[in-house]
């Protein structure tokens, strides 16, 4: 085998990290180089300093130490049974690399994972190695996700939580026979107690932080101040809707995730057998975005949005807003002058910028269908669900074939 | 008509100015004829009063806070009228506080879609710029520039984030209205300028696109959502966006070409890999009794042994007891028995035991190795002296008996015992007649393993042997006696 440039293993190290779908470089402490000798600033909100044509933002450098790996996940690209090219940063390579891009504004920092080499605790300290020679040898205050390996020592998790802004460890499969099956080696007990290790560090270091009198400089070590991510897999195995919701659901309650990402299965190179390579089912995906959001931010609970699910699988043409407001018409029309907030939060077609707009506006004024549409993105979809001053959706609401209105036309079949 | 000039694009204070003069002296909106940066002047400019006649008339002009951090965003939108439009507002202002809460004002929905659009520009310029390298500076230190070209008159609104990032080198971002100057302690602005001052490429350009493209997945390609946040105008300073067509027009043949290649043999080192790890699960797992580690003894892979032996024997004797006797590996009987030393050698071991005055029941009894090695003759399956290897792999399995059992003194029968004891070869010949003491401080006897005495032919040699051989068993046993007085 040609031994590999660096371009070289940037190729093959990039390609084996981008079934990760997590790209964030936010929710992190503010902070900026200005009287130090380093570089790098973060500033709350994340940058995507660039889009793949697959429409997935580029913010940080997202690549794996290594593509080496001993286990044998089926649905991975880099299990240890799949016979794709091999690859190895050293860790001062990768140093170098994330430098030379962030100096030229390509990136918010770095993202490592990396395939598991020797053992769980060899490849952390490896991850961690790379995060201390950028914090410490060269004062790089950007971003740093670092991919922690359930199965280290927790002491290498403390260490990476030091240098690192957020950890992540991926769930990968809802359900513990999900797991079990296609990847042997990993357990969700270990995943969830190192999510829980994670956790339990994060509270302590807020506590420190809010508990001292003297307020830390800023450069005190923080523990993983932008909390701690996963990854579900969505469409490699059998699991419904409803167990990867109630799974989510878990997660951010029991583990304060910041984020649960879904990640459609998409064809791998070299794919296992037992996976037949499917088109990656990217609107299922964007449903339980949806479904997520709706349960984090606008007062749903888990078992209102599966509530209008079938077999446990949310309706795949309209979003799931939608569909469980049309399974409770009873609660419709919402009075868009009089409605508290959470009521306007369950209009279809009402964001909560646009229910924020909604409450500042009806203070001054009272509000007609025309103020509505330039409130909402579409008119058309609130009508509905709701009445305004010179509005009132009569028998609209409860019309048999409301769905219709809103879902995309059967498909014809084709004639070849 | 009064005109009031504005010198020049993205200047709130000089606009703040002025229309405080415009307000202090009751001008309507519909009366300012606002002369913009580069312009000719309107029809009516030489008709109307310029500014510098207007007198303060009142002292004081207020205006909601939120209006003034709004202002200074929405002064850089590219829209020649916005000068006048936002005099109108803050002239409603004057008359009505809340305005801008009312969310449904044109007026108001105006200045917000403005605001939107100018942040929106302000962070696709703080993403998308693009350093090279110009060389090295005073002391140094790296020098940078970078061309742009935003959508509004942004750049002074964004270059302080790239001063508060990059404050240790020096840095120059060109854009068509104005250049933005770091030197490591001033930052200024001067002109704008061409494209033509920025170096036309930078080395490292080339790992960035191999990173764009090896990032990107084919087999969800989504355009639309990409040209939503990255929109083509964007794309000429981009070095990356080069690619994006290529990109595009072969992610569909990627994507299908993963399909047919369908499902190749697996790589023959995740095997290895498997059994590997399994040996270091087990090395990670630690057992608490002997019955656990008897138990689990069974379905050790570590050596090919398992796969020909009926069963693993694994030692016996009390959990506590004083002395631990390694024999070598099980023989014909032992692998059907399932108990260490109940063959001929096991005979011949116990009959010296008597004689030395060692009770076998009291002490722990087993085997460097736990699988019967062998090779068949015939009939018969003939004992084959196991590969260091073979007694490497086995050792943790007698560590872990020792660990349990916590011994005094080891005694072990010929060379594969000792090897697996100390992990290293040692002549039998240099050991034997004086105690060694291990690093736990377990005191070691070595003697021959009594399947020799069995193999010799010459009876008086045989005994001989025998006779030294209850000798180093009676000296073990004098120890043994020290330790229990």
């Amino acid at each position: 085998m040609a031994k590999h440039t660096l371009i070289d293993k940037l190729a093959i190290l990039a390609d084996a990290a981008k079934y990760d779908a997590s790209c964030a470089s936010s929710g992190t402490t503010q902070r900026n180089s200005l009287g130090s000798s380093g570089l790098g600033s973060t500033e709350g909100m994340g940058i995507c300093h660039a889009y793949a044509p697959d429409g997935r933002c580029i913010s940080l450098l997202k690549v794996l130490l290594t593509n080496f790996c001993i286990f044998d996940c089926r649905y991975c690209i880099n299990r240890s049974s799949s016979n794709v090219e091999r690859a190895r940063f050293t860790p001062s390579e990768l140093v170098k690399l994330t430098l030379d891009f962030y100096k030229r504004n390509y990136i918010e920092g770095l993202f490592l994972s990396s395939g598991i080499i020797r053992s769980p605790d060899y490849t952390m300290e490896q991850m961690v190695e790379v995060a201390r020679m950028l914090r410490e040898d060269h004062g790089f205050r950007g971003y740093i996700h670092l991919k922690t390996i359930a199965e280290a020592d927790p002491m290498l998790i403390e260490q990476a939580g030091l240098y690192a802004d957020r950890l992540s460890v991926n769930i990968e499969l809802p359900t513990e026979t999900g797991l079990s099956s296609f990847a042997p080696e990993k357990s969700g007990h270990t995943i969830r107690k190192a999510m829980a290790d994670v956790k339990l560090r994060i509270d302590e270091d807020k506590a420190e932080q809010t508990s001292k009198i003297i307020k830390p400089g800023n450069m005190a070590p923080r523990f993983a101040p932008g909390g701690q991510s996963t990854q579900m897999i969505v469409g490699a195995d059998t699991s419904s809707d409803a167990e990867i919701i109630k799974t989510s659901e878990c997660l951010y309650s029991g583990y304060k995730m910041r984020r649960v990402y879904y990640s459609a299965y998409s064809p791998i190179p070299d794919a296992s057998s037992d996976l037949p390579p499917i088109a990656p089912p990217l609107m299922r995906e964007h449903r339980l975005y949806q479904a997520d959001w709706l349960f984090r931010f606008y007062g749903f609970k888990t078992d209102e949005i599966l509530s209008s699910s079938s077999g446990g699988m949310l309706d795949l043409d309209i979003d799931p807003k939608l569909a469980w407001a049309l399974k409770h018409r009873d609660w419709f029309p919402v009075n868009v002058n009089k409605a508290p907030r959470h009521l306007l939060m369950r209009v279809p077609g009402l964001g909560s910028i646009g229910v924020k707009r909604v409450l500042s506006a009806r203070r001054l004024t009272a509000l007609r269908l025309d103020d509505m549409a330039k409130l909402t993105q579409s008119v058309k979809k609130v009508l509905p669900f709701i009445e305004t001053l010179d509005w009132s959706p009569g028998k609209l609401t409860d019309m048999a074939n409301l769905r219709a209105r809103f879902a995309p036309p059967p498909e014809q079949l084709s004639l070849i | 008509m009064i005109t009031a000039k504005i010198e020049a694009q993205a200047d709130f204070d000089a606009w703040r100015t002025t229309a405080r003069l415009l307000l202090q002296n009751e001008i309507a909106p519909e009366n300012v004829d606002w002369e913009i940066p580069g312009s000719e002047g309107s029809l009516f400019s030489d008709l109307a009063d310029p500014i510098s006649r207007l007198k303060a008339v009142r002292s004081e002009i207020k205006c909601p806070k939120a209006f003034v951090e709004i202002g200074k965003r929405v002064i850089c939108f590219r829209d020649p009228g916005r000068f006048a439009r936002l005099y109108t507002i803050l002239w409603r202002l004057q008359s009505d506080r809340t305005l801008l809460k009312n969310t449904v004002d044109p007026d108001v929905i105006w200045l917000t879609q403005c605001d939107k659009a100018v942040r929106r520009d302000r962070h696709k310029m703080h993403a998308f710029v693009r350093f090279r390298i110009v060389g090295l500076g005073q002391f140094r230190r790296e020098q940078f520039a970078a061309w742009f070209e935003p959508t509004h008159y942004i750049t002074e609104l964004a270059a302080p984030f790239f001063k508060r990032r990059f404050p240790n080198m020096d840095w120059v971002i060109v854009t068509p209205d104005c250049t933005a100057i770091w030197n490591g302690t001033d930052l200024h602005f001067t002109p704008g300028g061409q494209k033509s001052e920025v170096p036309e490429e930078d080395a490292i350009e080339d790992h960035w696109k191999t990173y764009f493209n090896s990032i990107f997945n084919p087999a969800r390609l989504k355009v639309g959502a990409m040209i939503a946040e990255m929109p083509k105008k964007y794309w000429k300073n981009m070095p990356e966006a080069i690619d994006i067509p290529d990109m595009i027009q072969s992610a569909r043949a990627r994507e299908n070409a993963m399909r047919e290649h369908g499902v190749t043999t697996a790589n023959p080192m995740a095997e290895t890999l498997k059994s590997r790890m399994a040996l270091q699960a087990a090395h990670d797992q630690k057992f608490k009794t002997l019955a656990d580690a008897k138990n689990a003894v069974q379905s050790c892979r570590r050596c090919p042994l398992h796969c020909h032996a009926s069963q693993a024997v694994f030692g016996e004797g009390p959990k506590n007891a004083r002395l631990m006797i390694v024999g070598e590996q099980p023989g014909d009987q032992e692998d059907i028995a399932g108990r260490p030393f109940v063959g001929p050698a096991g005979g011949v071991l116990n009959a010296a035991l008597c004689e030395a005055g060692i009770d076998r029941d009291a002490a722990y009894v087993t085997n460097a190795v736990k699988h019967f090695k062998f090779k068949v003759r015939g009939k018969r399956r003939i004992h084959e002296r196991p590969s260091a290897g073979e007694i490497d792999h086995c050792r943790w399995w007698l560590e872990t008996e020792k660990r349990l059992v916590k011994p005094d003194i080891v005694l072990t029968l010929g060379a594969s015992a000792v090897r697996a004891i100390l992990g290293k070869n040692v002549r039998i010949s240099d050991m034997r007649g004086e105690a060694h003491i291990l690093s736990d401080g377990t005191k070691l006897f070595a003697t021959v393993h009594p399947a020799f005495l069995l193999r010799l032919t010459d009876v008086r040699r045989r005994e001989e042997e025998l006779k030294s051989f209850v000798n180093d068993l009676r000296q073990a046993r004098r120890v043994l006696d020290r330790l229990e007085t």
